[in-house]
């Protein structure tokens, strides 16, 4: 069963008047709609979710690279009059939950960093839902969100020694990660970068 | 006997803290309790474990970004590699989030089919699951066995229809590949009622069994709040006795349609997570004997169905289907194109392992074999 989300954004901004919080409706068919929740306010919201509204289960923990911001705001378009897109490109991370007593879901958060540097950020929602431990580790792994306040941040699918985060859309392979005993086409084809220039 | 105690005060002690003390032990990722390539870091005082570490990535080959590079349909048979025990729900799970982002309908047969799809894969999930369980504990071979010797019977019917025994690449958006050949729904009627006479003979074997008993029993159950909160989902959270089978508590497909009940356990140990996937094998029997009454003629899939050049309109969804290991979901983003801009799968095997630690702490190292065990993950899918 869908959520009512209009209702469930006028509670949480009765009961927390502080938080930054929007609605963010989706084009598409499937009449999920979303709540963009600023970076500061996300554990309190998350919180106030749980205790308050029954939705206990955190489900799945997305990661996504938007390097064009413009494409952002057409999935999940911000419908208040004079809405302007960021000019940098950034990381976000979106949240489904689902009450597993009520029956209802998904509610769908999301939570944008302010850049795309390794720097990028966004608060940990460990402490509240512990199933979002390794997908938070997964996301810093594989996007490079620096999740704050999670009581284990490391690479998980990657190796340790690992440089760079291979789920961005800019993330350029390396030509080759094994020795390969016999190379053809493609191989050959682009280790020709690396031969001395022909004269 | 020894009369005089002062012969022990030059005994060799080990020197150093307690900490020194402990053992670290690598196990895996080559080991037969780990069920794949999976590794976990255990640091033992004697026998009773003190920490437990999880190091995945073996398997590891970047499925989501592979997906993005693809188009919908042609990550479609790269959805059975996941958990490649269960292909067919993961075909499901994919082409209900495909469905759900564009919007696409299902004719009526193509319902009962993957209805029937599915029950037969947790059949055979369950199946397989009692005899890798068995083989943790020590019945190396025999259990597992009979196991696939009934897995075999519906993998065969899966390779007459859909070409392949276990990579069935069957789905599509808004309905299946092909129909359903003569004769095969009267040989799933044969299997369905062959099924129910396998199950008491293994569970003659198991429910009172002394080992299974004393191995399983009170081990490795965790309170119900723990769970929910932990992400934990499908037979592990029910053999706890949560009541959340999202057939029922979120239905999709037709599963409205069908008389079933959804088993529950008490203690949420080792021995209830065995039981419970017995009990939810005769439940999908049931299922599976309305579904092969009712099915109707008709489409197979949607005549308007657009496979090849297909493009979902910008948005995105969420779909989720009760694997028969847990909550499978697929979360894609469109941006209008070919591709998925953005592909993410929610894998259960690998979010129920959250709180593989908290269950073993305390316990004994065997213990661990089991607990593993009972989680049933599947790398494919962990790794991803």
């Amino acid at each position: 069963m869908n959520v009512e989300i209009e209702s469930i954004l006028e509670l949480v901004r009765g009961a927390l008047p502080d938080v930054v919080i929007s609605l963010r409706k989706n084009p598409g068919p499937s009449g999920q709609h979303s709540l963009l929740v600023e970076a500061s306010s996300l554990v309190d919201v998350c919180r106030f979710l749980r205790d308050q509204l029954e939705f206990d289960l955190l489900s799945n923990v997305t990661g996504i690279d938007w390097p064009e911001p413009a494409k952002a705001d057409k999935v999940a378009v911000d419908e208040t009059e004079g809405a302007v897109s960021p000019e940098e490109g950034f990381l976000e991370v979106v949240y489904h939950l689902f009450s597993t007593t009520k029956r209802v879901g998904p509610l769908v958060l999301r939570c944008r960093t302010a850049d795309r540097r390794e720097s990028a950020r966004v608060p940990s929602v460990v402490s509240v839902y512990r199933s979002a431990e390794f997908q938070e580790r997964e996301i810093f792994d594989l996007f490079g969100v620096n999740f704050t306040g999670h009581p284990d941040l490391r690479r998980i699918l990657m190796w340790d020694e690992f440089v760079d985060h291979p789920m961005r859309k800019d993330y350029v392979a390396p030509d080759d990660y094994e020795y390969e005993p016999t190379p053809h086409d493609a191989v050959l084809e682009k280790a020709k970068r690396h031969y001395p220039a022909q004269s | 006997m020894i009369s005089d105690p002062s012969m022990f005060s030059s005994a060799p002690t080990l020197e150093g803290s307690d900490e020194d003390q402990l053992l670290r032990v690598s196990l895996g990722p080559q080991h037969p309790s780990t069920h794949g390539v999976f590794r976990m870091n255990v640091v033992l005082d004697g026998e009773t474990v003190v920490s437990l570490k999880p190091v995945f990535g073996y398997l590891h080959r970047n499925h989501e970004k592979i997906a993005e590079n693809a188009t919908y349909l042609s990550s479609m048979p790269y959805t059975d590699r996941l958990d490649y025990i269960c292909p067919l729900t993961n075909n499901w799970a994919y082409a209900l989030s495909v469905e759900k982002l564009a919007g696409i309908e299902m004719p009526e047969r193509a319902e009962y089919m993957r209805v029937i799809l599915a029950e037969l894969t947790r059949l055979i999930n369950h199946t397989a699951f009692m005899g890798f369980i068995l083989g943790d504990m020590g019945a190396w071979g025999s259990a597992l066995m009979y196991a696939f010797r009934e897995r075999e019977k519906i993998l065969d019917l899966f390779e007459d229809l859909t070409g392949a025994r276990m990579m069935a690449n069957f789905m599509r958006f808004g309905g299946c590949r092909n129909d359903l050949p003569t004769g095969w729904a009267e040989k799933v009627s044969a299997i369905v009622n062959g099924y129910g006479p396998f199950l008491d003979e293994m569970e003659k074997f198991l429910v009172g069994n002394e080992i299974l008993l004393s191995r399983c029993q009170d081990v490795g159950q965790l309170p119900k709040e723990t769970l929910i909160n932990g992400g934990i989902t499908g037979p592990m959270l029910r053999a706890a006795g949560v009541n959340y089978d999202i057939r029922k508590a979120d239905p999709y497909g037709i599963y409205d349609r069908f008389q079933f009940r959804i088993p529950l356990g008490e203690k949420g140990d080792c021995y209830d997570r065995i039981m419970i996937r017995f009990l939810e094998m005769r439940e999908s029997l049931k299922i599976l004997r309305q579904a092969l009454d009712q099915l109707p003629e008709g489409d197979y899939i949607h005549p308007k169905a657009k496979i090849r050049g297909f493009k979902a309109p910008v948005g995105e969804a969420y779909a989720r289907i009760e694997g028969p290991k847990g909550e499978l979901g697929f979360h894609l983003i469109s941006d209008g194109t070919t591709n998925p801009y953005r592909y993410r799968v929610r894998p259960p095997s690998f979010i129920n392992l959250t709180l593989l630690e908290d269950m073993c702490l305390g316990l004994d190292l065997a213990d661990v074999v089991i607990i593993l065990g009972s989680i049933d993950i599947v790398l494919g899918e962990v790794d991803r």
